[in-house]
């Protein structure tokens, strides 16, 4: 039997490192998203908290719980990162698997919201975009969805992209942060 | 030179730089104008038109004449005011519009040619003949008339752009700024406060004045410290805010270079948005017109203040000021604090104040000066005649102008005060905006101060906040009184705009031709038309018009002042844009085997696709397309179409959404099936195509173009959530989830049948099937379509896998005799079966045009139905899809040329069609190409003429089926 | 120039597409007049308008934005076709 091989979007071109600032990649699990079918999106809330303890997140947020997270992610659409599905979910909602549609990289490192002036039209000071933010956005050319995740040694920003731009977006973002690194 | 004891620069450490090859030496601090005049190196540049000698004219950025390159090579700068550049060690900068030296220049006869140049010379002077202009009148003019040059290599350097927000944004931080900036950061705001200064204090760096006490400047330090401790405080130095735009958007333009080591950007292009604006953008002092005001040791009084206040420089050694204001007299004040010699200050007022430390002539207007390349004398005027004294800088004051750029940026006219015989910005003239101190028209220090508090306090108090009590600091009173001259009346030429050469009598003349309003005035003298946009020269400009035109200032008006403030160089506002990071690169799994391939790619949207697959041996792409054409017709072709658009389309109403977006029924499509679909616009032209698979009784997925993925998909938005919010349907792209493969020929079958180790009957996987795949034990979806008209199908896994996938199937199509298509062999294909691409979908093409108007069904509506059955969509006489072959001895056929009957006339009302699509057949071995031609559908048979007239080639076609190869479509069906 | 998107706030206008003015698609059977009204012909009104914008790089929604042409003031934006969702 032939054996497929999986790559990462970054492979190759991650980790990185430019003054303070650092930029991973990350391999979440399962990239789900969820569209709640019309007048479900309690019903959907419901069956994410019995599943995975997680409610549906407001506008721009995130919940998170364990290794399994569901963030806002445009319109009446969410994204369930982690686990994989339960086969309930798709009585309440669209269902589709996006596992391999994003690259998922975290930006973190003292003043990284300087790094992400350059590129977001958004303001990303941890301040405004606070712990459990999550949005979809611009990053250079490129939409992306940006999350607050923080870890004990300060705030960083989960982003995602196309797979497709993965190359684009190491390459912007490290840009971005050798910039602000010569100004340090 | 340097006085002792003044300026606040370091004094112990010393830079060399070199201007125009001679080596100097400056001091941390300096502006590469103050170090040169530190060595009383006066001029500095040669003027636009005239090439006059012009030396420094300002200190800061208004600077008009101080016009140098900086660096040199592919890093050279030009067009860089020496008054704004930061010394820094080794820097070379280099004087312009001279040649070959700025002492000898040989375009200076322009100077003597003068009479011809006057104002409306290019409209009068080059008028004939008329062939001339472009070969001959406009090189040489742009070649004498001109400023720097850029240096024609690619800019090395890099510029940053970003991104910036705050409550409160104070524009300046002189006295009212940094005031507001106070206020507005303990009302607990969040605030930014720029200034494009390379210190604190604004016109303040430049006095000898106290505030609560101390040295005003030490003041506006103090008060700088304070604010930058301050969490919700953002400090923007060498931050100038070039443009005001809609809703709170600010331009802003950082200068990284020169006070940093040589590394990282060189500019930063900021977008601020800002719920609130305090604009404390101060007042830019004027100079007064007067025969030959432009020789070099002419200066503003303000400007020879700042050089020796704050950097310790004297522009000369033995000064006279000419004013007719208070103001001035500062500059005689302090000079003579430090020791220069001061000859007098010529006042043109008769009731100028007296002082004990220098000579103050009331009444005196200077009309003339002397001189070769710089200033050693200048003649004045008074009642009991004409004096020449010799005075080697002339400190020259018409009062101040507030800074009202920013505040016309939306369209705001400003308004003229009588009292300070200046424009003051309009209220409200940019929302949320609030003006405070100079450019509001407040000149004394103590009024700065107290309107930057109220402005603030309006700002914070509109956003909610509390404005906290805020006590006034000491500071000095006097605004300077002031009395109107703009210009000294008398012979010769008397200069406004420095930048552009325009004088008094060319604005006189101006009027004189009937060119009343100040705009046309602007654009027939090109005053205010230069980099500095007339700072230094508009209002003299319109005084003097509205005197020659019998009119009164406020009557006259002003020009418009557009963004940006100041040059912004395209490097800064295009940061980020050049090379890769023009536009994001996406690349499919097999990328990174294709290009190992050395498959040339070509960029189909924002995705890379190879062009062709080159194999040893192979001199042109045509034998490689020709033989990857081969393999898909008689082996098996193997092509990445993960670029094609994907789109689940979930939920109870997803086939009502199908049926509203396609032409075609899709409610009716069975489980397991795929169905080609044509997409209109609601004006009833093709949008779009693709195939769209019923994966299960609610869910879909359907394929758009590469090109129009974007399109579709907020397409399919707009009608769930504008024209149907009632169905029930979810969309979502999954073209990034999925990497999905072609795999077409006759040994296709086979192929996939190792792959999956499963056989795929012709009763299990028909025509036109689709269906869930195990593919070494990841799930994938298998259809069974064709756009090469042979037995196809596509396999799509995640794509985690694409690129190991990818090798596998490559392996086993080179193993049975196949291999790779590219790009070109899969045209080649597509149009060998008549398949449409964008090169037919144009945006002007109908269903009907592509002889496919009987899919737009019948049985229910759709987007553009109504619109696509318009007569004038529908005639028959339309240009319609047909084949085209080369018959005669010309085989050559080309995209975009024209149809033309035989024996008619090659001009356009006898045009008939339009080639969309050619390629050479190797499956036929003849040129084909698709076209549409009027009434085509009925000519088959018919011959016709291809013109191309860009080449010059006629090719005779007959008009044939498009469908050139396979007609019955029996191989895909196999 | 910036755009208050109802579901992500305010945000700068390079995240939204322009489509054109807000109108109501009018029936099959309108007629040809109405249905030129909708597909061609349009005011250019010097002042308030209503206008669909689409927030391609935010949260995917379509919106109607009323702005000022003269001013350039924008009073509001809603999510289009929510009005009849509800």
């Amino acid at each position: 039997m032939i054996e497929l091989v999986a790559s990462t979007p970054c492979q190759g071109l991650l980790p990185l490192e430019h003054g303070p600032f650092t930029l991973t990649e990350l391999t979440p699990g399962s990239l789900t998203a969820l569209a709640p079918f019309s007048g479900q999106d309690a019903a959907l809330s419901r069956a994410l908290d019995a599943a995975f303890g997680l409610s549906l997140p407001d506008v721009g947020a995130a919940t998170a719980g364990g290794s399994a997270r569901v963030i806002w992610f445009g319109r009446g659409q969410y994204l369930l990162i982690g686990p994989a599905p339960v086969a309930d979910l798709a009585n309440v909602a669209a269902v589709t698997d996006q596992s391999d549609a994003w690259a998922v990289v975290r930006l973190s490192g003292e003043g990284a919201d300087e790094v992400l002036a350059r590129l977001v039209p958004v303001d990303m000071r941890p301040a405004v975009f606070g712990e459990g933010a999550a949005i979809r956005t611009y990053l250079g050319h490129m939409t992306v969805s940006i999350a607050r995740d923080d870890d004990a040694k300060g705030p960083g920003y989960r982003i995602m992209a196309f797979r497709s731009m993965a190359g684009t977006l190491v390459h912007e973002i490290e840009t971005a942060m050798a910039a602000v690194a010569a100004r340090l | 030179m340097r006085i002792e004891g003044k300026g606040r620069i370091d004094r112990s450490t010393w830079y060399g730089f070199t201007f125009d090859g001679v080596h100097y030496e400056g001091h941390p601090g300096d502006t590469v104008a103050s170090a040169l005049l530190a060595h009383d190196v006066r001029m500095v540049g040669r003027s636009f038109k005239y090439h006059r000698p012009r030396g420094i004219l300002t200190a800061g950025s208004a600077e008009p004449n101080a016009l140098v390159t900086v660096g040199s090579g592919a890093h050279a700068s030009p067009n860089e005011r020496a008054t704004m550049v930061e010394l820094t060690p080794g820097l070379q900068v280099t004087s312009q519009n001279r040649w070959p030296s700025l002492g000898f220049d040989v375009l200076s006869v322009n100077d003597l040619a003068a009479p011809f140049f006057g104002a409306g010379f290019y409209y009068k002077t080059f008028m004939w003949p008329k062939a001339f202009w472009e070969k001959v009148y406009e090189p040489a003019i742009r070649r004498a008339a001109g400023l720097g040059a850029l240096s024609g290599v690619t800019d090395p350097e890099e510029c940053e752009k970003g991104f910036r927000f705050c409550d409160v944004l104070v524009i300046g931080a002189g006295p009212a700024g940094l005031m507001a900036a106070k206020l507005a950061a303990e009302a607990g705001a969040d605030v930014i406060l720029a200034d494009e200064g390379t210190e604190p204090g604004g016109q303040l760096t430049a006095e000898v004045e106290e505030i609560d006490g101390m040295a005003a400047h030490e003041w506006a330090a103090k008060l700088w410290a304070e604010l930058g401790a301050m969490p919700n405080v953002r400090l923007m130095l060498r931050t100038t805010v070039t443009g005001a735009y809609d809703q709170g958007t600010y331009g802003a333009l950082e200068r990284l270079r020169g006070h940093a080591t040589g590394h990282g950007p060189r500019e930063c292009f900021w977008r601020i948005a800002a719920k609130r604006a305090v604009l404390a953008a101060g007042s830019l002092e004027r100079p007064v017109a007067f025969r030959d005001n432009d020789r070099p040791g002419i200066m503003t009084a303000g400007a020879v203040r700042a050089y020796l206040n704050r950097w310790g420089v004297s522009p000369g050694r033995n000064v006279t000021v000419f004013a007719n204001n208070d103001d001035a007299h500062r500059t005689a004040r302090d000079l003579v604090m430090a020791g220069v010699k001061v000859n007098a200050v010529l006042d043109a007022r008769h009731d100028a104040p007296k002082s004990d430390d220098f000579a103050v002539i009331r009444g005196a207007q200077v009309c003339g000066s002397h001189g070769r390349k710089g200033l050693d004398g200048i003649t004045y005027r008074t009642a009991s005649g004409e004096t020449t004294i010799m005075t080697d800088c002339l400190a020259v004051s018409g009062g101040w102008n507030p800074t009202v750029h920013l505040t016309c940026h939306m369209g705001g006219r400003p308004v003229w005060r009588d009292d300070i015989l200046a424009f003051v910005p309009k209220p409200g003239a940019i929302p949320g905006m609030v003006t405070a101190g100079a450019c509001n028209g407040a000149f004394s220090t103590a009024a700065c101060l107290a309107e930057g508090v109220a402005a603030a306090k309006q700002a914070v108090e509109d956003l909610g906040l509390t404005a906290p009590d805020v006590t006034l600091p000491e500071a000095g009173t006097e605004a300077g009184g002031i009395f109107p001259l703009w210009a000294v009346p008398g012979k010769g030429r008397a200069w406004l705009d420095f930048q552009n050469d325009v004088t008094v009598k060319d604005v006189k003349q101006a009027a004189t031709e009937n060119y009343q309003s100040v705009e046309h005035m602007k654009r027939y003298t090109t005053q205010g038309m230069a980099t500095d946009q007339g700072k230094m020269s508009s209002v003299a400009a319109l005084a003097i018009l509205a005197d020659a035109t019998g009119r009164g200032i406020p009557e006259t008006g002003t020009t418009t002042f557009r963004p940006p403030f100041s040059p912004i160089s395209i490097g800064a506002l295009g940061a980020g844009s050049k090379g890769s990071g023009f536009a994001p690169q996406r690349y499919t799994t097999s990328h990174a085997a294709t290009v190992a391939r050395n498959a040339p790619m070509i960029e189909a949207g924002l995705w890379y696709r190879p062009s062709y697959f080159p194999q040893a041996g192979e001199t042109t792409w045509r034998q490689s397309c020709d033989r990857e054409v081969g393999y898909v017709r008689n082996a098996v072709g193997i092509s990445d179409v993960t670029t094609l658009g994907k789109i689940d389309i979930q939920g109870p109403d997803a086939a009502e959404l199908l049926d509203i977006v396609y032409t075609g029924l899709f409610s009716t499509l069975k489980v397991g099936k795929v169905r080609y679909g044509l997409m209109l616009r609601e004006d009833g032209f093709v949008m779009d195509d693709g195939t769209t698979a019923r994966l299960g009784e609610n869910h879909y997925v359907m394929t758009t173009t590469t090109a129009a993925a974007g399109q579709v998909m907020a397409h399919l938005d707009f009608v769930t959530q504008v024209l149907r919010p009632d169905l029930d349907v979810s969309v979502i792209s999954v073209t990034e989830q999925w990497a999905q493969f072609a795999v077409a020929g006759p040994k296709s079958r086979p192929l996939l049948e190792d792959l999956l180790e499963t056989t795929l009957t012709a009763e299990d996987w028909p025509f036109m099937s689709c269906g869930p795949v195990t593919v070494g034990g990841v799930t994938g979806r298998l259809f069974r379509i064709s756009f090469s008209g042979e037995q196809g199908w596509e396999i799509a896994v995640p794509a985690r896998y694409g690129a190991s996938l990818f090798d596998a199937l490559v392996a086993r199509a080179e193993a049975m005799g196949g291999g790779l298509y590219g790009m070109e062999a899969l045209n080649v294909l597509r149009i060998e079966k008549g398949f449409l691409t964008h090169a037919e979908l144009h945006g002007r093409t109908t269903a009907f045009d592509l002889g496919m108007g009987r899919m737009i069904s019948a049985k229910k509506d759709c987007i553009g139905k109504v619109m696509a059955a318009r007569e004038g969509l529908v005639d028959p006489g339309r240009a319609q899809l047909v084949g085209l072959k080369p018959v005669g001895e010309v085989q050559q056929l080309v995209s975009g040329a024209h149809l033309f009957r035989e024996g008619a006339k090659i001009e356009p009302e006898n045009d008939q069609g339009y080639v969309t699509s050619v390629c050479y057949s190797p499956t036929l071995g003849h040129s084909i190409g698709l076209a549409f031609l009027e009434r085509g559908p009925r000519r088959y048979g018919e011959k016709i003429r291809m013109i191309d007239r860009t080449k010059g080639l006629e090719t005779l076609c007959e008009v044939v089926n498009p469908v050139f190869f396979d007609p019955e479509g029996a191989r895909a069906r196999d | 120039m910036r755009i208050p998107c109802p579901i992500c706030g305010p945000r700068d206008s390079r995240e939204f597409t322009y489509r054109g003015a807000a109108l109501d698609r009018p029936a099959p059977d309108a007629g040809a007049d109405a249905w030129e009204d909708y597909v061609h012909l349009r005011d250019n009104p010097a002042g308030p308008t209503l206008d669909l914008w689409y927030h391609h790089a935010g949260c995917a929604s379509w919106l109607k934005v009323s702005r000022n042409t003269v001013t350039h003031e924008i009073t509001g934006a809603v999510l289009a076709g929510a009005e009849d969702k509800a």
